[in-house]
Formats: structure tokens, C-alpha cells, sequence
């Protein structure tokens, strides 16, 4: 949502982007009544294995929450009015209740953004897709070619993307957004990246590579460097039409904010319900620790969104930590929770990618044993955690 | 077919005049939030911060008077300018609209 605070009484936004001047700042970082930015992870079912999964998804899990569930949780949000949900996975389209649930959700007043990876967007899928008001597509790509994305996403994922942006343009789908995760390897084609999307009347979105899931293990491989992302930080500058999700509010420290709320919304305006109801702080953050509670709690998602004891906590004014005595504090706001918990990082100090390089510091004093452990892994099996050989190829 | 998501600019490039009636657009849905309200525009999918009450009491009431102005009356004097330019800038993102 790109917020102009024009009047000092409005600020407009674009879904997606949100930009705020500080007094509302202020107001968004003591909570909402329901969150903005709400992330459901309809599965943990995968059909690829991506080495960076903020899920660690492969395997659907037994206790993912049925029809009926998630039609109550449909029923929750809509109470809540909540206006629309990022739905996830895993493949959310690997759910045969799929459209169901989704048509069941758009038609209680909750639009549906939903990221795919496209595999299993048929011609007719494409078509049905097309057909629903207030749902809207986001396809994923790590690469401009086969060469820099199957690395990542796998085998052959590059040409099943492009065959479903094909089917959705076919079908007359209209503007799907291209969502691409900056690494080390991509960030040199975001201009193609960017004619890519123009191609297909898309909108381009680019987002923060986590390390949370398996990203844990393949981040220090994929993540930009330094001199990487003060590019990235001029290009998406002089593009304020490329959505990112809000997710590099950490380079406002360079001196100029993106577009956007330019704040860390977990527990605030933002977070997540898992595949099994569970709810976390943020979509970076499946982890034990960020764990606020169940849609199935008695009192439901309402309860844990306005009365946990977690998300309470996050919108207490922060802490006294390292980052309050720096004079960019305002700026980042010490960046992201979730990437430093997963770097080992103290929550109150640099986020791992600091644009002051205090990160880099913090990070060689890191033990590699005190790193936290990784929980709710569904992976397929022990090789795709360990499928980090093929990355070699993009040296 | 779903709406375009509008990322490009404004919804519409309605001019705001105090003395026409307007209307919330039937596709926005208004939240309460303790700070003013959330607007979500279903079909722009666009959201909207109205960072006071008194401008969403406004908002709200603008079906029922004849005119935008009528309906500013409830706002105190010292605080109506800046809640009629955030009106006006709700009708120009195309949240509001004009009632025939």
C-alpha cells in the first residue's frame, strides 16, 4: 500500500504497500483491531522443495485444518472484517478443497491474494481463476531464467511458472503480480525481471530473502551483499510502482525510506495462521518462539490476535537494546525480528543486513551452537534440507 | 475477471465540491479502528487510513445530507479544514463519490 498521508487526518493505501507519516506510525505500532496484512498458509503440501522455504513445506501435515475449519476461520475473518488474506503454503492448490475454500472466502467479503508456483494452474484452473472477483494471483520466480531459478526452486520450476502466466493470460486473468525473492544470484535481473512482468501486463513484486525454514540453511549462500542491496535499495527508489510487500524497511537507513508502512508489523497490523491453525507473529517467523496461539483456542483467532500474551508484548514500545543508541534507529527500527532470531541475533541488536555493517559484526560473534532449532520442519525428507550442492552452479 | 489492482495512481479524478451530496462507493468497507477507521476499496484494493473519528462520523453520515458541507457541520471549526481536505481526498482516490 503506498500511504500518502496527504490531509494529516487520511492516509491513502495501496493494498500490499502502506506508507504512513509518524503519528500514525505510532498508532499501527500499538496493534489493530484486526491486522491488515494477514498471511494463511493453507498447507504445508508442496510440489517443489525451494531451498530458501519460509515454511520448510513439503509434506502435508495430518492435523491441517479441514473444509469445515477453514470455512470457520473464513467466518471468523469476515466477523473481524478482515479484508483480504495472503494465502500460502506449501502449494495452497495441492488442497482438493482448494477452490472451495477460496470461493467460500471471497464470497464472505475476505479477498484472496494467493501465491503459487504456478505448477498447477491448468488452462481450466487459469479460466475458473479468472472468473472470481477479489481474488488475485501472485506467481513465483527466483530467477529471469531457468539457469538462476531452478537452482533455487527446483528442477524444471522456471518453465512451469512461464506456462502458467501463459494459461492466466490465455484466460484473460488481467494483472497477476510476478513475486520475486531477492538473492545474490537475481538481483542483477531485476530489469528483466521488470520487462518480464511488462511482457504479461503483471505487476512486478520483490521481496526480502529470510532466513527463516530452510532459508536458515541457505541464506548466508543466497542472501545480497552489501554493495548489492544499496543497488537494490537506488532501483527500487526510482520504481515506487514495484510492490515489496514492506519487506526492505531495513534499508531506510541508507537516508530515504521506501514506499510503505516502513515499520516491522508482527503481531501489529501483520501475521500468520498456519496449516494447522496455529498463529504467529509474522510469515518469517514459524517458529515456537513467535507463537501467539490457535484458531481453535476457545475464542478463536479473535482471542490470540487482541488478548495474547505474545502479540500484547510486540506492541509494547520497544526495548532498550544496541539499536536505540544508533542515530538511524528511527529509520529501520532495529529491521527484521524475525531475521536476526534465526541468525542468532538478539531480538534489541542489528538486523543480520544492516546497512551500516553493524550486522556483520554481530554476526561472526554468533556460536553456531546457539543458534535456534529448527521446529516444524516438513520437509520431504532429510535431502532437500541438504539439497544446497546445486547452488554451486550459480558461482 | 478481476479488477486491475490500480497500482499506477488514483482510483478516479474526481474534483471534491463541498456543496454536491456524496456517498461511501458501495464497494468500500469501513473498519473501526480506535484511532478513526481502515477503508478498503474492493475494487481498487485499495486501503485508506482515516486517522479520526470525527472524519469518519463524516464519512458515514454523508448519505443522509443533502451536501457535503451539511454533513461537515458536526465537526468543530478549528478542525474542519483539515478534515474537509481529507475528505476531498477520499473523493479523488475515488472512496467517496459523488450521489446523483
Amino acid at each position: 500500500m503506498s500511504v500518502t498521508d496527504t490531509a494529516g487526518v487520511t492516509g491513502t493505501a495501496m493494498a500490499g504497500r502502506v506508507s504512513a507519516s509518524r503519528s500514525l506510525q505510532d498508532e499501527l505500532l500499538r496493534g489493530l483491531d484486526a491486522p491488515i496484512c494477514l498471511t494463511w498458509e493453507w498447507t504445508y503440501a508442496c510440489n517443489l522443495a525451494c531451498v530458501h522455504c519460509l515454511s520448510s513445506s513439503g509434506r502435508r501435515d495430518p492435523r491441517e485444518l479441514t473444509t469445515a475449519q477453514m470455512r470457520s476461520v473464513v467466518d471468523q475473518l469476515a466477523d473481524m472484517q478482515v479484508f483480504y488474506v495472503n494465502v500460502g503454503g506449501g502449494e495452497p492448490m495441492t488442497r482438493s478443497d482448494f477452490f472451495e475454500v477460496l470461493e467460500y472466502s471471497v464470497d464472505h467479503g475476505v479477498g484472496v491474494k494467493f501465491s503459487t508456483n504456478g505448477g498447477m494452474i491448468t488452462p481450466e484452473k487459469a479460466r475458473r481463476l479468472a472468473s472470481l472477483d477479489y481474488v488475485d494471483v501472485q506467481i513465483s520466480l527466483d530467477g529471469a531464467d531457468a539457469m538462476t531459478n531452478d537452482p533455487v526452486r527446483g528442477s524444471g520450476s522456471y518453465d512451469r511458472a512461464r506456462t502458467a502466466m501463459d494459461h492466466l493470460a490465455a484466460a484473460g486473468f488481467g494483472a497477476f503480480k510476478l513475486s520475486v525473492v531477492v538473492t545474490r544470484h537475481n538481483v542483477s535481473q531485476l530489469d528483466s525481471f521488470e520487462m518480464l512482468a511488462r511482457d504479461y501486463g503483471a505487476e512486478l513484486r520483490v521481496t526480502r530473502l529470510r532466513p527463516s525454514g530452510r532459508g536458515r540453511d541457505s541464506w548466508s549462500q543466497l542472501h545480497p551483499t552489501a554493495a548489492q542491496q544499496r543497488d537494490l535499495h537506488s532501483w527500487l527508489l526510482a520504481r515506487p510502482n514495484v510492490l515489496t510487500g514492506d519487506s526492505f524497511f531495513h534499508l531506510a537507513a541508507y537516508g530515504q525510506a521506501l514506499p510503505g508502512l516502513n515499520l516491522c508489523g508482527a503481531g501489529r497490523v501483520v501475521c500468520l495462521i498456519d496449516p494447522v491453525g496455529d498463529v504467529y507473529a509474522c510469515p518469517f517467523a514459524l517458529h515456537d518462539h513467535f507463537r501467539a496461539g490457535s484458531v481453535l483456542d476457545s475464542g478463536g483467532f479473535a482471542a490470540v490476535w487482541r488478548g495474547s500474551e505474545l502479540f500484547t508484548e510486540l506492541r509494547e514500545p520497544g526495548s532498550a537494546g544496541a539499536c536505540t543508541s544508533c542515530g538511524h534507529y528511527d529509520a529501520c527500527q532495529g529491521g527484521c525480528m524475525a531475521a536476526k532470531f534465526f541468525t542468532g541475533l538478539p531480538v534489541d541488536g542489528p538486523d543480520p543486513e544492516c546497512v551500516l555493517g553493524h550486522g556483520e559484526a554481530a554476526l561472526a560473534a554468533v556460536n553456531a551452537a546457539s543458534l535456534p532449532t529448527v521446529d516444524n520442519d516438513h520437509s520431504r525428507n532429510d535431502h532437500s534440507r541438504r539439497r544446497m550442492l546445486p547452488l554451486s552452479v550459480l558461482r | 475477471m478481476p479488477s486491475p489492482p490500480h497500482a499506477l495512481g488514483p482510483a478516479t479524478t474526481s474534483i471534491f465540491d463541498r456543496d454536491r451530496a456524496y456517498r461511501l462507493h458501495p464497494k468500500v468497507a469501513l473498519r473501526p479502528e480506535r484511532f478513526g477507521a481502515l477503508a478498503y476499496s474492493y475494487e481498487t484494493r485499495r486501503l485508506s487510513l482515516l486517522k479520526d473519528l470525527d472524519l469518519v462520523s463524516v464519512v458515514r453520515s454523508l448519505a443522509d445530507h443533502p451536501s457535503a458541507d451539511a454533513a461537515l457541520n458536526i465537526v468543530p471549526a478549528a478542525k474542519r479544514p483539515a478534515v474537509e481536505r481529507a475528505l476531498a481526498r477520499l473523493v479523488e482516490t475515488g472512496f467517496v463519490r459523488e450521489r446523483h
